[in-house]
């Protein structure tokens, strides 16, 4: 006797025969279509595979794609505050939009044209005698040939680019006090006069450039230093047999070789010439030079935060980013033009 | 090599001017902090003397008593060592993690993820969205404020990938080969091989925190919060130096007495000492660092 369940299996079976052999039949009229499923599903499989290997790797990079996402990107998305006449109570999705308004206003303001002149003009002062510093620095240390003195100046040159601002403006406003810095002290007792410094329009932007060229230029030698252990020796020593004295070798051997690292560097430089940074004039200036030192961050900051004009401190922001980010492009495609491979 | 070269008189008198002017570029590099150290720990009267001085005059460190006797600085002191060791931490482990995938020159999606780090780098939304956001998350007057958004730097991740890269991949094949997973390469092989550049980045980070300035400027209303550098932004500005002794114990010692200048000086020291007692330590590593990440930059 044949269960009844087995039938009813036995049943089931030539039903399943039967579509099986139906889809055979209309198998032909299919195929190519079938063919280009198969082609699709095997690489995915394969994706799948390759995903599966290597989770681990792509575990490891969600933490920090989730902090570039939140402390970069949706800043980034704020922008359209620029946008909106911003209220900090209705935030950001329901303050109404006023389009270019805050540009308009911006390009009109007199206030535009300072702190850009002052942005450029400081970054090139900088640019004029900072940026030679290093480059100098690095090729006298080149020179040095006991392992120990050089090792020590270096050490020495390094510390500035290590310590804050803060405590070097500190410094720096005692230094310049005009009744007990040593500056002054200097002057006075050679029978001159004590000079406010800080709150002359005349000085400041020279304070703000030697503290600077202070504080980064030992550092700034790393990279040249970098390429100058790049060069041929056997370049200097063709030079020697040539004859060359040592200014010769520098001049002939050691700075052709780093031309293109310096060429490089400059172009990069210029490509942030809107960027003056925040902290060292912010903790520099004071009300009675801000019209020689007034920038688009201590600007973005005093009249965004200070004075509450969210929107319009934003479109000041952005204009500095966009401006920045065109420049930086811009000098970066040249100096990949130079072979060098730019910043990225 | 350079032995080799001939020695003449003009090669004796280039050295002199050399190693002469470089000392005096180091000397001015050194001068201001012997300065500073020397007044703080003097009588003032020896600074009336002679400010110029580098060499302590009558030894008096009753300003540093004052400074450590006022419970705003050590509350100050606290935060900043806390956002100092506590950013580094998280700040680390966030490139490590980030910087070995990418180091994987077979990864699917990498040049679209390290375009996203470059981006960030060139663009930003400015100081209003970035202090919006911090106010929704409700981060404001908190220490997490100074933490965090500072954590994740394109240009570590990328020096930190470079290092990988330049690791030899036959190491990591026979790992793999072995069994192991890609953590556990990361842990036991990578990580133990690349102690230079994470030193070098560990430097810079933990530096950036002690320094930084800017983000307790935008964040920190709340006076128990502030970081050192913002009470010494406070105490350097104010004419007097009344603000430390708010709230703490002086005892014996009268305000009077010590004069501002001094007590600024003081305070200053306070704020470098800890940076120029790791830095010795650490510079063997980052100078090397500096030029193996650079590579093929």
């Amino acid at each position: 006797m044949i269960p009844k369940v087995n039938l009813d299996r036995f049943f089931l079976r030539i039903g399943s025969c039967t579509i099986y052999l139906g889809v055979m039949g209309s198998m032909s009229a299919i195929n190519a279509k079938r063919l280009q499923e198969l082609q699709t599903t095997k690489p995915k499989k394969k994706f799948q595979s390759y995903f599966l290997a290597n989770k681990w790797l792509y575990i490891m990079l969600i933490p920090g794609l989730t902090f570039l996402f939140i402390f970069h990107y949706i800043p980034m998305y704020g922008i359209i505050i620029a946008f909106k006449d911003f209220n900090v109570v209705k935030g950001i999705f329901n303050s109404p939009w006023v389009g270019l308004e805050n540009f308009k206003y911006l390009f009109k303001s007199k206030d535009f044209y300072i702190i850009l002149r002052n942005s450029v003009s400081i970054s090139l002062l900088r640019m004029f005698w900072g940026f030679p510093v290093p480059i100098i620095l690095a090729l006298m240390l080149n020179e040095v040939r006991h392992i120990h003195y050089k090792k020590t100046i270096q050490t020495i040159l390094y510390i500035p680019h290590f310590i804050s601002w803060v405590v070097i403006v500190g410094i720096i406003y005692n230094f310049l006090s005009p009744s007990t810095g040593i500056v002054n002290y200097i002057i006075k007792s050679l029978g001159g006069e004590a000079i406010a410094f800080l709150q002359d329009e005349r000085y400041f932007r020279s304070i703000l450039v030697i503290s600077d060229i202070w504080k980064e230029s030992g550092w700034g030698t790393i990279i040249y230093l970098a390429a100058i252990s790049g060069i041929d020796e056997c370049l200097y020593e063709a030079a020697i047999i040539d004859g060359a004295t040592r200014l010769q070798r520098i001049r002939y051997v050691t700075i052709p070789g780093i031309a293109s690292t310096i060429i490089v560097l400059l172009i990069l430089r210029s490509g942030s010439i809107l960027r003056n940074g925040f902290e060292q004039i912010f903790l520099m200036y004071s009300p009675l030079v801000y019209d020689v030192a007034d920038v688009f961050e201590t600007y973005t900051y005093r009249v965004g935060l200070r004075e509450g004009r969210f929107s319009y401190a934003t479109a000041v922001g952005m204009f500095q980013s966009l401006v920045g980010l065109i420049l930086i492009w811009t000098t970066n495609r040249l100096s990949r033009k130079f072979g060098e491979g730019g910043l990225w | 090599m350079k032995k080799r070269r001939p020695v003449t008189a003009g090669s004796v008198v280039f050295d002199i001017i050399i190693y002469g002017l470089l000392a005096l570029i180091a000397a001015c590099m050194l001068y201001p902090f012997l300065n500073v150290i020397a007044v703080s720990i003097s009588d003032y009267s020896s600074y009336l003397k002679n400010p110029l001085r580098i060499l302590p005059g009558k030894l008096d460190f009753s300003a540093f008593e004052y400074v450590f006797s006022s419970s705003l600085i050590l509350s100050s002191y606290r935060n900043t060592i806390i956002i100092t060791i506590g950013g580094t931490l998280i700040s680390l482990t966030l490139t490590i993690l980030t910087a070995y995938p990418l180091s994987k020159k077979h990864l699917k999606g990498k040049r679209a993820i390290m375009n996203l780090f470059i981006f960030s780098m060139l663009f930003s939304g400015g100081i209003i969205p970035s202090f919006y956001l911090i106010r929704s998350l409700k981060l404001l007057d908190t220490l997490w404020a100074l933490i965090l958004p500072g954590t994740i730097s394109a240009y570590n991740i990328i020096l930190m990938k470079n290092f990988f890269s330049s690791l030899p991949e036959s190491l990591e094949e026979a790992a793999k080969i072995d069994g192991a997973s890609d953590l556990y390469i990361l842990r036991k092989i990578i990580i133990p091989l690349s102690t230079p550049i994470i030193a070098t980045i560990g430097l810079f980070v933990c530096v950036g925190y002690w320094n930084s300035y800017f983000s307790a400027v935008l964040y920190i209303r709340d006076q128990q919060k502030w970081t050192l550098q913002l009470l010494l932004r406070e105490i350097i500005m104010s004419a007097n130096t009344q603000l430390l002794s708010s709230g703490g114990n002086l005892a014996e010692i009268s305000k009077d007495a010590i004069p501002p200048q001094t007590i600024k000086y003081a305070t200053l020291i306070v704020v470098v000492l800890p940076i120029l007692c790791v830095y010795p330590f650490l510079q063997k590593y980052f100078v090397k660092g500096m030029m193996l990440g650079a590579v093929k930059g």
